[in-house]
């Protein structure tokens, strides 16, 4: 067989705005969530939950609801013993971590509002939840463990076996790793003839609030027991289902179809999973179980509960000379998958892009009767740049700085790289300089400046403030030997397979899990340019452990810089277990073929063949060299040399209306760095949702538990997602410093919107109203929030919210408290 | 039990429900429409809208038996065969979904806004978008692709 069919020359794929492949579906409503999957004989769970975030069960009466219409069952911890498994930490951050025991379903005692206690079996959903009103639990209420840093003082115990709340201490000290100096002694000196600041600030609690709620369905009746589950993680689950239950990992098959968002949310293996698993298994029937949004705010886990406390020093010039980091991070009841592993996910950001010659990050994990928390976009990377970026603009305002003039006289120059940092990571590639450059320019940063300062020379009662936020990131998570070091129970790499398929068709397996990142096209457009084939010939399968066998799921920007480097390395093996046989049905010497377009050809002659004319003939497998398999088909497991480092300069306008308090984003501007971009359009949609979910947690999310433990935000009418009409639409660019520890040069992006937003809006909201005497407002900042901190001085004190609001109002208009003065004077 | 008739998706159907089944558990659980999603339980996040007799309604907010004798579309419904509605085509062409999960809903919301209004400005959109959530996108697509399908300018 030789070459005949000439085939256009394929335009490249990487960097094109192609159109979702995965759109089809999913604008027709043809979709596969897991709760739209129904079975022969299928059962329904409903879970009977805690009122109380802590007490201890003395009586379940099943009675009545085992009586009520087509209830099969209603089971207990009791009921389940062991069969139920138990949950696992993933990470404990140190050897001697303190962590309770993890039931789904505790027998005896329960240390959140929220825990299941008893779960109902029925024929129907609906059913299921009729009964479940009808279990009678008695409960011994015991004090519970709200507040964070009461609990760090182990004034009530969220666990009292555990004789403590204080879960790991973990600690990183840059003269200690040799890879700086001595904090202590740069803030001893700045005390003496330089600038110390020192804040302390508040990563509220928030919600991933993914909008499919999650759903799990498990069939036992096969020979190997399928889980359907909407979480980011199957192969993870899989594992850890088999290690905790005694099912033969083998036995074990897990799917992640469609799934509706995760943002950390569903990087998690959870109660429900485990209970469904094994009440399918105990009944030997299909179950199924799905949350109502109220369970998911409740219970799924929530993210970031810190509080930072923070020392920056700095010589009278600005230049920095240490950074000591003090985290108090709330764990929530349990220690959950990845659980304290967040908040060190930060510890080696926080001197984010500035050259601080000292550092030390100290970490104490808490255990609380609150939600377990984990990830949540960014996990640990928001916080350290948001306490970074805020403290850099305050040290700005404290030297009467241009916040982006101090920034600039502090970071790493892009003839620097590779840098190493004080943290002891290296950053391959980066150029700080020209992503400012660009964000100011398409900012109009002076044109805004001047019309600030006129608006507070006019005394406006509308004020304008522009936040900064030059962030960076460590993303790509991760090499496998560091994971180790940090006592991370499992590795950082990917896997990847290529099938080439008798009609020239491309089937890709990736372990890297999609939930609305768009792997699909991406991943497609890859292929297409390496294997030379057209981009709709290309099929990419992925969260069927069946399917893709091997992988590690999506998270922490992993999937293109970590899966996309595997999908890359096994379509070059492709190509080289396809050059001997088409040298050989050539009639060409293997050193004499080049492969270019998707085609090998022999130099120097109009000879070829294309990768899918091999793929052919190894099907057929007439023609073929001795002591070669008959088949293309080539597996990569990448593990990365080194994290990975995009960064971005995004700057803000916030209009504050300083009579109400009420806050409105004016522009909004963010220039990333991500290195290459395989798909821009997808990377936009990355960078968009990326910022409004930042920009929420500056704004107006917050979980809000009261005394007792209740969560009192646990629905969407009370916890604040941002609308279409709270949001505006953004401008968004690139530099491009394309990373050199993969091949494609890409950078991870899915969390850069979120890392630096938060900061950038704070900022903004203070730099409008600094003048003030305002130094910080704590997240989110409502306008009570903005009001008070506006307000405070003139009020006297006290509550300023009372008496103080009227006057600012013209009774006489009949307009008393009803003018919208958010939208601003002109000046 | 309550017998009810509709017409769904041009299709029409009869069944017995309970009174308190909710059009969208009767749409997914009874007739398999399972491209009509629940997100929420307090009628906030809008991924259940479906249009009842030409208006848009969350079909939580709906009981079954009130859809009696109604027609209701539903995002299986919108496309004419294999032809996309142009604010299908729009979501699409402005990458206006990630996950897809309310999707529906914000299509069929997005349909309804430029029936009443084909005009909108950027402001009309966004509000009457409100009632629709979305945890993907930060909406900015979406209000390009209501955008787009309005006639006003290409995607970028």
């Amino acid at each position: 067989m030789t070459a005949t069919q000439e085939r256009a020359e394929v335009a490249q794929e990487i960097g094109r705005d192609r159109r979702r492949k995965e759109d089809q579906r999913l604008i027709t409503g043809r979709t596969r969530w897991t709760d739209n999957i129904t079975m022969p004989g299928m059962l329904h769970l409903a879970m009977v939950r805690s009122p109380f975030a802590h007490a201890t069960i003395t009586s379940i009466d099943k009675s009545e609801a085992e009586a009520a219409p087509n209830v099969v069952a209603v089971l207990t911890g009791a009921d389940l013993g062991e069969s139920q498994g138990t949950l696992i930490n993933a990470w404990a951050i140190t050897t001697d971590q303190v962590a309770p025991a993890h039931p789904p379903m505790p027998p005896d005692r329960v240390s959140f509002a929220g825990e299941v206690v008893a779960v109902v079996v029925a024929r129907s959903a609906a059913e299921a939840r009729d009964a479940a009103e009808l279990v009678d639990v008695e409960y011994d209420e015991l004090p519970a463990a709200v507040d964070l840093k009461a609990a760090a003082r182990d004034e009530v115990l969220a666990h009292p076996d555990l004789g403590t709340n204080k879960s790991a201490f973990w600690k990183f000290d840059s003269a200690e790793a040799g890879t700086g100096g001595d904090v202590d002694e740069a803030i001893a000196k700045a005390r003496d003839g330089g600038v110390v600041i020192e804040r302390e600030y508040r990563q509220q609690r928030l919600i991933p609030a993914f909008m499919e709620p999650r759903s799990v369905v498990v069939d036992p009746t096969g020979e190997q027991i399928t889980m359907w589950s909407a979480t980011q993680i199957p192969h993870i689950l899989r594992f850890a289902l088999a290690a905790t239950t005694g099912v033969p990992e083998s036995k074990i098959r897990v799917i992640a179809p469609d799934v509706g968002g995760g943002f950390g949310g569903k990087l998690q293996t959870t109660p429900e999973e485990w209970l469904v698993f094994a009440i399918a298994r105990r009944l030997g029937k299909p179950v199924k179980y799905t949350e109502t949004r109220s369970e998911s705010l409740m219970v799924g886990h929530h993210g970031r509960d810190q509080w930072q406390k923070l020392t920056l020093s700095a010589e009278k010039d600005g230049t920095v000379t240490g950074l000591k980091v003090e985290l108090l991070a709330d764990l929530g009841s349990y220690v959950s998958l990845i659980g304290g592993g967040v908040p060190v996910l930060g510890a080696f950001m926080f001197n984010a892009i500035y050259k601080f010659p000292a550092y030390q990050f100290n970490c104490q994990t808490v255990l609380t009767n609150k939600t377990w928390t984990d990830a949540y976009r960014g996990a640990g990377r928001p916080e350290a740049t948001f306490a970074i970026e805020r403290l850099m603009t305050e040290l700005a305002a404290e030297l009467d700085m241009d916040p982006l003039e101090l920034r600039e006289k502090n970071w790493i120059r892009h003839e620097e790289f590779p840098f190493t940092t004080v943290a002891g990571l290296e950053y391959d590639t980066g150029n700080y300089e020209a992503a400012t450059a660009k964000a100011k320019e398409m900012f109009g940063y002076d044109e805004l400046r001047e019309e600030q300062r006129r608006r507070r020379e006019a005394g406006d009662t509308v004020q304008l403030g522009i936040g900064v936020s030059t962030f960076t990131e460590m993303c790509g998570l991760a090499p496998s030997r560091v994971l180790g070091q940090l006592n991370y129970g499992a590795g950082g790499w990917e896997h990847a397979s290529v099938r080439m398929l008798a009609t020239g068709k491309v089937e890709v397996t990736t372990g890297a899990s999609a939930h609305g990142q768009g792997h699909e096209t991406a991943f497609s457009q890859i292929i297409a340019d390496r294997l030379g084939v057209p981009f709709e010939d290309v099929e990419v399968l992925h969260g069927d452990t069946q399917v893709a066998q091997r992988g590690l799921d999506t998270y922490g920007s992993r999937s293109l810089v970590v899966g996309g480097e595997a999908l890359v390395r096994a379509a070059d093996k492709v190509i080289e277990k396809a050059r001997p046989i088409a040298a050989h049905l050539l009639e060409a010497s293997v050193d004499d073929l080049e492969f270019s377009g998707g085609r090998f050809s022999v130099k120097g002659t109009d000879q070829g063949m294309s990768i899918a004319e091999v793929s052919t003939a190894v099907f057929t497998a007439h023609d073929y060299p001795e002591g070669i398999e008959p088949q293309l088909d080539s597996d990569a497991t990448y593990d990365p040399v080194n994290f990975n480092y995009p960064h971005g300069t995004h700057l803000c306008a916030m209009e504050v209306d300083t009579e109400t308090g009420q806050v409105k984003m004016r522009k909004y501007v963010c220039v990333d760095d991500i290195g290459t971009i395989i798909n821009p359009l997808i990377v936009s949609g990355q960078v968009h949702g990326g910022l409004v979910q930042g920009i929420a947690q500056a704004l107006w999310e917050e979980a809000v538990y009261d005394d007792a433990g209740t969560l009192v935000s646990g629905s969407f009418t009370d916890y604040l997602l941002p609308t279409a009409a709270d949001t505006i639409s953004f401008d968004i660019d690139h530099t491009s410093s394309p990373s050199i520890t993969n091949t494609l040069g890409t950078k991870g992006v899915g969390e850069a919107g979120t890392i630096a937003s938060t900061p950038a809006v704070v900022n903004a909201v203070v730099d409008a109203v600094r003048h003030f005497g305002v130094n910080d407002i704590q997240m989110p900042c409502t306008p009570e929030r903005v009001w008070k901190a506006v307000h405070d001085r003139d009020a006297g004190g006290g509550d300023p919210t009372t008496g103080a609001a009227a006057p600012h109002f013209d009774s006489s208009t009949g307009m008393d408290g009803t003018v919208d003065r958010t939208t601003g004077g002109t000046l | 039990m309550t017998r009810i008739s509709l017409t769904v998706d041009g299709s029409k159907v009869a069944d017995d429900v309970e009174p308190r089944m909710l059009l969208v558990q009767y749409l997914r659980e009874r007739l398999g429409k399972t491209g009509t999603v629940v997100g929420c339980d307090t009628s906030n996040c809008g991924a259940c809208t479906v249009h009842l007799d030409g208006t848009s309604v969350k079909s939580c907010n709906v009981l079954a038996v009130q859809a009696d004798g109604a027609e209701v579309t539903t995002i299986e419904g919108l496309a004419t065969g294999e032809d996309l509605h142009p604010v299908q085509e729009a979501f699409r062409e402005c990458h206006g979904l990630q996950c897809g999960f309310c999707t529906p809903g914000m299509i069929m919301q997005s349909v309804a806004l430029l029936e009443e209004n084909p005009q909108p400005s950027e402001e009309e959109i966004r509000l009457g978008l409100e009632g629709n959530l979305c945890r993907c996108t930060g909406y900015h697509n979406i209000v390009k692709a209501v955008q787009q399908a309005a006639g006003q300018g290409a995607a970028s």
